[in-house]
């Protein structure tokens, strides 16, 4: 705009204002009433959006929670491995000093024993082995073993102790050392169940450490394990173990709380107290606690989140020395993607080669014969996908169907049958059936749309019937190729059941292998990765497939 | 496919007894196990009469005993545990026990005493193999072949080896798709000793020595997943002999008359039992309780034993086993644990295979794919 124009004879909210506002500030472009265009249009905007959103807002709660959530929590899970670190908590923060070239020392296995027998009291510890067997193998029974016998762990010092003073058997001299004033006030006396929630007293926790923690979380267990209160239970054996170590490492010399006199008899008592220490009292529970290995797994493994999972994934392991290929004999999971990646497109191949024939005539026989055979192409679909499976193992075994006709037309000799299924041949067949319609309906329906004109047009200019299909009509039908592509393979490469049924050794999927860890192994972390794998896998493949074919020429009619 | 099979069973015979907690007891109870004829049995020996003694009890049978240790851990991640009873074999009840998700049980104060005097712990031995379990049949993995096989020239197989003899009994085998029963088998074949089975096993020389006899028909060999699956491949004539659940080969030579034989040597006992989801509210955990009191006494494990030839757990109902209800012949010649048949048999090792399974198992299905 120039002065030459002249001045516009009019103020005040615009359009040519709003435009010469916008102009003259170096702000954000105005509306006519001198906002900011950006919130006005925002504002204008929002309740239509709000609108739209309450529209689809079921289908978004709907799809959050069935879709989203599941995916969260599997990628979640594929990852998570609090359960070390929850269920020894204690044995954790000690391994973070060890050395591991040397079995662990004694302060490691006193904590080992406190977290145990917390463990086993709430039945967690078998929980534990069996997710520590997954890594290494005997874990799972060294935990058993040890759960049944760690509530001896400590007993000659309880014994000693006891001895010393009989004060010492008393549950509430224990619940009275421990136990906060407050606490102690509410339950004593007479206490139905368990009580209140045990405080622990500040003065304690200074005076005995490893004592006042292992008899809080005696304390806390009973209370919520066995609806018992502390003032009524003689703590576990560790209990006494830890206040024997408190008291040899030279703590509470000061002490001045309650039970005073009896700390102050037991001090100078302990240091002719005999027994066991903790990592002997182990090793007699069982010897592998004095192997390194054990110790290795529960420090790798220490960590609430773990990259384990993936590494089992693709037959690789965590150890204590680092990442390191799995023994050869277990190498599973690469060959198994690679298996279900190469079969699915084999697959969706035969599917191509099948279905590109069938969609053509489809869409070029008059609209009568063209549903009747539409008809013959769905009433499969519309079977049970284990009837026609199981349907296939009747033709395709060798005393089947197709064999005894191949033997009875001299093609096959009778001690040579072919050995169509139980392998990748018999997966191949029957899922290429099983998907065909996968294929066929979206070629179908994009050749549907290509006026036969065309192709006329090009034999009349002189086209072969060849050069005319393939120059003119083929490349128009390529949208419903992809189309079906994309759907068949990957479906394909997360089929289950038909591998399952005529895979046999040779011909099953990967996703067999994570329904085996869900329902029966129960490693849903293993599962959980092998899936996340896959579907990451599936992802890439799209991304390509938009990079090279363009996901904008996919239509599915 | 969830198969769910509702049965209102409310009109009840006047004898119906009430027991001291009725009133406290749920009125619907949801039992869990495998479908089929072994279902079957249990409704007939258990859950029919149990319901005539409880007038007005909705009893619901859900046949996903295959897949309830995942259900089981699903439901109690949920926080909502619909199960009252589940069966499941003993290795899915140990597994269950360690994850606390089954309860324990305390079986001489919840079971009934035998009817001989003996204490259910005495009664049932030593297939009490775990605290949660409560032991209800032995059933055996065992073998089978076809008596119609042209190149065997009239022999028939005499020991399990014949599995691995492609020389005299040649064919097409069907064997379970994981290690455990196979490796045993494999190694017994191979010339160890039946007791020094495990020790071997857990050695590297031990596990390669099993896997290369099972190398030499691992291509003859269809494996399996489901029993049912052997049973078919063995009647359809694809296979000549296999390995199967004692009671699917009664069912396949008894009841539907194929030429198939039974094949005794080194059976795999195996248990099956109940056990009871952890954190039941009171009135489930009752009823439940009350069932399987009446459900594992030893008259009825008796009775389950002429609907199917699985032995019963209990050592006091052995000889109140009489004949099947519909065919009339004598069940005990039929049973796993009876004297012909357990010349020579291995008692699976669960500890063991809890223990080892994993790896095994990686090793095992890494070596089918290959």
């Amino acid at each position: 705009m120039s002065d030459a124009t002249g001045p516009d004879q009019f103020t005040g909210a615009t359009p040519d204002n709003a435009i010469r506002n916008a102009e003259r500030s170096d702000g954000p472009m105005l509306a006519a009433d001198g906002r900011p265009l950006k919130r006005s249009l925002a504002r204008a905007l929002r309740a239509q959006k709000m609108r739209a959103l309450m529209l689809i807002a079921p289908l978004l709660v709907f799809i959050l929670v069935t879709f989203i959530a599941p995916i969260v929590d599997m990628l979640f899970r594929s990852v998570e491995n609090q359960i070390v670190s929850e269920t020894l908590p204690r044995t954790v923060v000690a391994l973070e000093e060890w050395d591991p070239s040397d079995v662990p020392d004694n302060a490691t296995f006193a904590a080992l024993a406190y977290d145990f027998m917390a463990a086993a009291e709430r039945r967690e510890h078998t929980r534990l082995g069996s997710r520590l067997n997954y890594e290494t193998t005997g874990i799972s029974s060294l935990f058993r073993q040890t759960g049944r016998s760690v509530d001896d762990v400590g007993e000659e010092y309880a014994e000693q102790f006891i001895a010393l003073n009989a004060a010492w058997e008393e549950p509430e001299t224990w619940a009275t050392l421990m136990g906060a004033a407050s606490w102690v006030e509410e339950n004593s006396g007479e206490v139905e169940g368990a009580g209140t929630l045990f405080q622990l007293s500040p003065t304690a926790r200074d005076a005995f450490p490893e004592a006042a923690d292992a008899y809080r979380s005696f304390a806390r267990t009973i209370q919520s394990e066995d609806d018992d209160s502390p003032m009524a239970e003689e703590p576990w054996n560790t209990v006494y173990l830890a206040l024997y170590r408190d008291l040899s490492a030279g703590y509470a010399t000061e002490y001045d709380g309650p039970m005073a006199e009896l700390i102050a008899e037991a001090i100078p008592a302990v240091a002719d107290f005999e027994g066991m220490t903790p990592r002997e009292a182990f090793e007699a529970i069982d010897e592998e606690w004095m192997n390194l290995q054990i110790w290795g797994t529960i420090e790798a493994f220490s960590d609430p989140f773990t990259a384990g999972y993936f590494l089992t994934s693709v037959d690789l392991q965590l150890t204590p020395q680092g990442v390191e290929q799995q023994p050869e004999e277990q190498r599973i999971y690469r060959l198994l993607f690679w298996r279900t990646l190469f079969m699915s497109g084999v697959i969706t191949i035969s599917c191509i080669l099948l279905a590109y024939p069938i969609a053509y005539l489809l869409s070029n026989l008059p609209t009568r014969s063209s549903n009747l055979l539409l008809i013959l192409v769905l009433l499969p679909f519309w079977t049970s996908l284990l009837v026609r499976t199981s349907a296939w193992k009747v033709l395709l075994q060798q005393q089947g169907v197709i064999n005894d006709i191949l033997v009875w037309i001299g093609l096959v000799a009778d001690d040579a049958r072919l050995a169509l299924i139980n392998n990748q041949l018999g997966t191949i067949i029957a899922m290429t059936h099983i998907l065909l319609p996968f294929m066929i309906l979206p070629m179908f329906s994009v050749m549907k749309t290509i006026p036969p004109s065309y192709v006329r047009a090009a034999k009349s200019l002189g086209a072969t019937n060849w050069t005319a299909f393939w120059r003119v009509y083929f490349p128009q039908s390529i949208p419903g190729i992809g189309a079906g592509c994309i759907l068949v393979f990957i479906l394909a490469i997360g089929y289950y059941i038909t591998p399952e049924l005529v895979g046999g050794r040779t011909g099953t999927f990967i996703s067999n292998r994570i329904a085996f860890h869900i329902s029966s192994s129960l490693n849903w972390g293993l599962a959980a990765a092998l899936g996340s794998i896959l579907l990451a896998v599936v992802l890439i493949l799209y991304w390509l497939y938009d990079r090279i074919v363009g996901i904008d020429n996919v239509k599915l009619g | 496919m969830k198969l769910k099979s509702l049965m209102l069973l409310t009109t009840g015979a006047a004898l119906a007894v009430t027991s001291a907690h009725a009133q406290e007891m749920a009125d619907s109870m949801t039992l869990v196990s495998w479908g089929g004829a072994y279902q079957t049995s249990q409704q007939r020996a258990y859950s029919e009469p149990y319901a005539e003694m409880n007038e007005g009890l909705e009893i619901i049978w859900d046949e996903s005993s295959p897949e309830a240790v995942a259900r089981m851990r699903a439901m109690d991640e949920a926080g909502n545990v619909t199960w009252d009873v589940v069966d499941v074999v003993a290795s899915d009840a140990i597994r269950l026990c360690d994850e606390g998700l089954a309860m324990e049980i305390d079986h001489d104060e919840m079971l009934a005493p035998g009817d001989d005097g003996s204490t259910p712990t005495e009664d049932f031995g030593d297939l009490i193999v775990s605290d949660c379990f409560i032991p209800q049949i032995v059933y055996s993995t065992t073998a089978g072949y076809r008596t119609d096989v042209e190149e065997w020239n009239g022999n028939t197989p005499s020991d399990i080896c014949a599995i691995f003899d492609l020389e005299n009994f040649p064919g097409q085998r069907t064997l379970e798709r994981r290690p455990i029963n196979n490796l045993e088998w494999a190694l017994l074949c191979s010339g160890v000793a039946m007791e020094d089975l495990y020790d071997t096993l857990e050695t590297e020389e031990g596990i390669e020595q099993a896997f290369a006899m099972l190398d030499t028909i691992r291509d003859e060999t269809i494996w399996w997943n489901s029993a049912a699956e052997a049973i078919q491949a063995l009647a359809d004539g694809e296979a000549v002999i296999g390995s199967t659940y004692n009671g699917r080969l009664f069912s396949a030579i008894e009841e539907q008359d194929q030429p198939i034989a039974m094949l005794w040597d080194a059976q795999v006992f195996d248990l099956d039992g109940w056990v009871i989801p952890e954190g039941l509210p009171e009135d489930r955990l009752a009823r439940a309780m009350d069932f399987i009191y009446f459900a594992t006494d030893t008259q009825r494990l008796a009775d389950q034993a002429a609907y199917i030839s699985y032995g019963p757990a209990r050592a006091s109902s052995a000889p109140l086993v009489g004949t099947h209800a519909d065919l009339g012949i004598e069940m005990a010649p039929h049973m796993p644990t009876d004297p012909a048949n357990a010349e020579r048999t291995i008692l699976f090792n669960y500890l063991w295979w809890a223990d080892y399974r994993d790896d095994l198992d990686a090793r095992f299905q890494a070596w089918l794919a290959q």
